[in-house]
């Protein structure tokens, strides 16, 4: 389920303080059970019943539609948990792609280009996490003011232009499947990313300490953890991490416009969101994103194939999104009906669901963290 | 808790962010630059020779992908599609993106290869972005055309080109010449940024002006996304920009529209001239009602008629897309496909309060 590393803990207690083998071992497999049955079960009834959809051609037009979703959700997840958001992640995307395009058109090489651009991203983080740390402005006013702001940039740098002459090798090599089998060569780095991000969030010092700044970022600097600091990196890797989606977006569609991925931060959060990560901080895990990713990313696809109108796609994508974050709420609700006291201890905050609020879908979920190492 | 921007942490940052990007820099010299490298023409089609006489076989399957779906004029031209595909039996899906953007059709069109579909028509939001897409759909055997938005001309078969670039921008020009009397500032209100036809036609109709009328003024051209809210709120901030603005020309459908609602609930109704490509349903009650004295559009419902058919011959193979190639397209009689594999429909045509009736799109 959907749970730091000690989700027996009261929310307010740093989980960093105690680290457990058993918590070490569970690392990814903690992830959200109940979105990774979700996801498998439809994969298995869009593959029996979807004509086209169970082959390995359509595998890789899936998953080229989801690298970046899931690309740029690896640190977003992070800045989720410790509470804050990123809602410039989008116009990242297309700022580093309408530099990237200014740079090659006026003749830089791309090995020059690609780094620079890596390194725009790395300011452009490094904008919002002054602003939310240093200032201790909110993340979410501060990421809406440079959502326009850094897509105002991209229209200045390239206007209404396209730079479109990138190199064939490099847009076919985005493009292109291992061997025969369609599943695109960039999963394999993308795969790596996902370990590292699954590691450093479930298995580190640093992971611990971004739930615990998530629950309570009192309680977290007064253990120790510089919480300033953290969130200030943590900014500046999601905007590195959303300016190689910029880059990775160009050759893929080998289009540099200023408009390229515009309004794709709502699909990333969205994917987070389903994925079962508390918006307010504290709460979620990398293998739940995944697999929120891949469902968003596999419904839209299975629709599409059955034909099914835009406009229906988003109105299931949406409802999807709300029953996603609707449902935990309605079942801590009854149960704590049910068991006639609060489901949460008396110390966790009211404004943030316990941490064993989600599971009543999943029963496991209820026995207490110490008897179930081996799931 | 801010300690850690302390000077000397800063200093160390940005020097060896700065170091890590000379290195970068330099280490790069002699990497892939610019126009080092020759494109090599891949399209997926196959060059056989074209036979004028084959027959369209049955039951072909064709697909339909607008720049986005709800649009009024994609919604005629697919009408005149979907009437083509029934002349010669085929299959006929119609799909699409909710939003107009040069990404949101790759994957319609991923999807379309994939359900086996023999011929795509589509009108592109970046004449580069779905090239890829479309390559792959054409080596798994579909035909493309394009209509009303290119592409490249590498990555599809046929273009259908609703009217010529400058007949389409001599038409709008002189239509507001004449309704302000050939001078004055005039402001365009376009669709995206990027849109492909909307950028050509604009810098034709500002030098076909230059040359013709040079005492109109082109003072802006704003973007209304072609979104009714926004085309409206751009109308708005174009007159108070500018008072003493004699006309608007739009070329675009939902913008005509939403500027001519702007006008006809303003104090600049039959003040400020409006014209454009709009589509007579659309713009009725302004013809009416005075706001707008006159616009131009080609028949969108011919456009996608013509373009089903062309499918067809290309999956027939009475076509390649190769110049000089002739085919029949229903009732519209036989078309030749021009340099760079383009079929022209015709001229434009202007709607008044005289003839707006004759017209049902």
């Amino acid at each position: 389920m959907a749970v730091d590393t000690t989700p027996a803990t009261p929310a307010g207690q740093a989980p960093a303080q105690r680290p457990r083998t058993a918590s070490r071992l569970r690392l990814l497999g903690s992830g959200d059970a109940v979105i990774t049955g979700v996801l498998v079960l439809f994969l298995v009834v869009a593959a029996l019943t979807v004509e086209g959809f169970a082959s390995a051609r359509n595998t890789g037009f899936l998953l080229l539609d989801v690298v970046v979703i899931v690309l740029i959700a690896l640190p977003l997840t992070l800045v989720i948990v410790t509470g804050e958001i990123d809602l410039s992640v989008a116009s990242t995307v297309g700022l580093s792609s309408a530099v990237m395009g200014q740079l090659w058109f006026s003749g830089l090489p791309l090995e020059t280009v690609i780094p620079l651009c890596l390194l725009l991203g790395a300011m452009l983080g490094a904008v919002n996490g002054f602003f939310v740390t240093r200032l201790g402005l909110p993340s979410l006013a501060v990421t809406i003011g440079t959502l326009a702001l850094y897509r105002g940039l991209a229209f200045v740098v390239l206007g209404d232009r396209a730079v479109a002459d990138f190199p064939r090798s490099w847009t076919t090599w985005a493009i292109s499947g291992i061997g025969g089998t369609g599943i695109p060569v960039v999963v394999v780095p993308l795969l790596f990313l996902v370990l590292l991000t699954g590691v450093v969030l479930h298995a580190t010092p640093i992971g611990r300490s971004l739930y615990a700044m998530g629950n309570s970022e009192d309680a977290a600097r007064f253990s120790g953890i510089d919480v300033g600091r953290t969130k200030f990196w943590l900014f500046v890797v999601t905007g590195v991490v959303s300016a190689l989606g910029g880059i990775y977006w160009t050759l893929r569609y080998g289009s540099a416009r200023a408009d390229n991925a515009q309004g794709l931060e709502l699909q990333v959060i969205a994917a987070i969101l389903l994925g079962g990560v508390s918006i307010f901080g504290g709460r979620g895990g990398l293998l739940g994103v995944l697999a929120g990713a891949l469902l968003l990313g596999s419904v839209r696809n299975a629709l599409q194939l059955e034909n099914v109108p835009a406009d229906v796609l988003n109105i299931v994508t949406g409802g999807l999104l709300v029953v996603a974050v609707v449902a935990p709420q309605v079942a801590a609700r009854v149960r704590s009906r049910t068991r006639a006291r609060p489901a949460g201890p008396p110390s966790a905050p009211p404004a943030r669901p316990a941490p064993d609020a989600h599971p009543s879908t999943d029963p496991a979920a209820q026995v207490p963290a110490d008897q179930r190492g081996n799931r | 808790m801010t300690s850690f921007l302390s000077r000397r942490r800063l200093q160390g940052g940005v020097t060896g962010l700065a170091v890590a990007a000379l290195v970068l820099t330099t280490a790069a010299c002699g990497g892939t630059t610019r126009g080092e490298e020759e494109t090599t023409s891949n399209g997926g089609g196959a060059a056989a020779s074209a036979d004028p006489d084959a027959e369209i076989p049955a039951d072909l399957a064709v697909g339909f992908l607008p720049k986005q779906v709800n649009n009024p004029y994609f919604s005629v031209a697919s009408a005149g599609a979907e009437a083509a595909t029934g002349e010669f039996q085929g299959q006929y899906t119609e799909t699409g993106p909710s939003e107009a953007s040069a990404s949101s059709q790759v994957s319609y069109i991923n999807t379309l290869s994939q359900q086996g579909t023999d011929v795509i028509l589509t009108s592109a939001n970046d004449p580069n972005a779905i090239c890829s897409a479309l390559d792959q759909a054409r080596s798994a055997g579909s035909s493309v055309v394009t209509f009303d938005s290119d592409t490249d001309p590498e990555c599809r078969d046929v273009f259908i080109n609703q009217a010529t670039t400058e007949g389409i921008a001599q038409t709008q020009v002189d239509l507001i010449a004449e309704q302000t009397g050939g001078q004055g500032q005039v402001a365009i209100l376009s669709a995206t940024a990027n849109a492909t036809n909307q950028n050509t036609w604009i810098a034709a109709m500002e030098e076909y002006a230059a040359a013709e009328y040079p005492d109109l003024e082109f003072v802006a051209t704003v973007y209304g996304d072609d979104e009714d809210e926004k085309s409206f709120q751009e109308t708005q901030g174009l007159l108070q920009t500018y008072p003493d603005l004699a006309g608007i020309i739009s070329p675009t459908t939902v913008g005509i529209a939403a500027a001519a609602r702007y006008l006809s609930g303003s104090e600049f109704k039959g003040q400020v001239a409006l014209t454009g490509l709009g589509t007579p349903n659309q713009m009725r009650e302004y013809v009416q009602d005075g706001t707008v004295q006159s616009f131009a559009l080609w028949n969108p419902e011919e456009l996608g008629y013509l373009a089903a058919y062309a499918g067809a011959a290309l999956a027939a193979g009475q076509i390649t897309g190769a110049e000089g190639e002739t085919f029949e397209a229903g009732e519209l009689g036989q078309f030749t496909v021009e340099a760079d594999g383009v079929v022209v429909l015709g001229d434009p045509t202007v709607f008044t309060a005289e003839n707006i009736d004759d017209f049902d799109f």
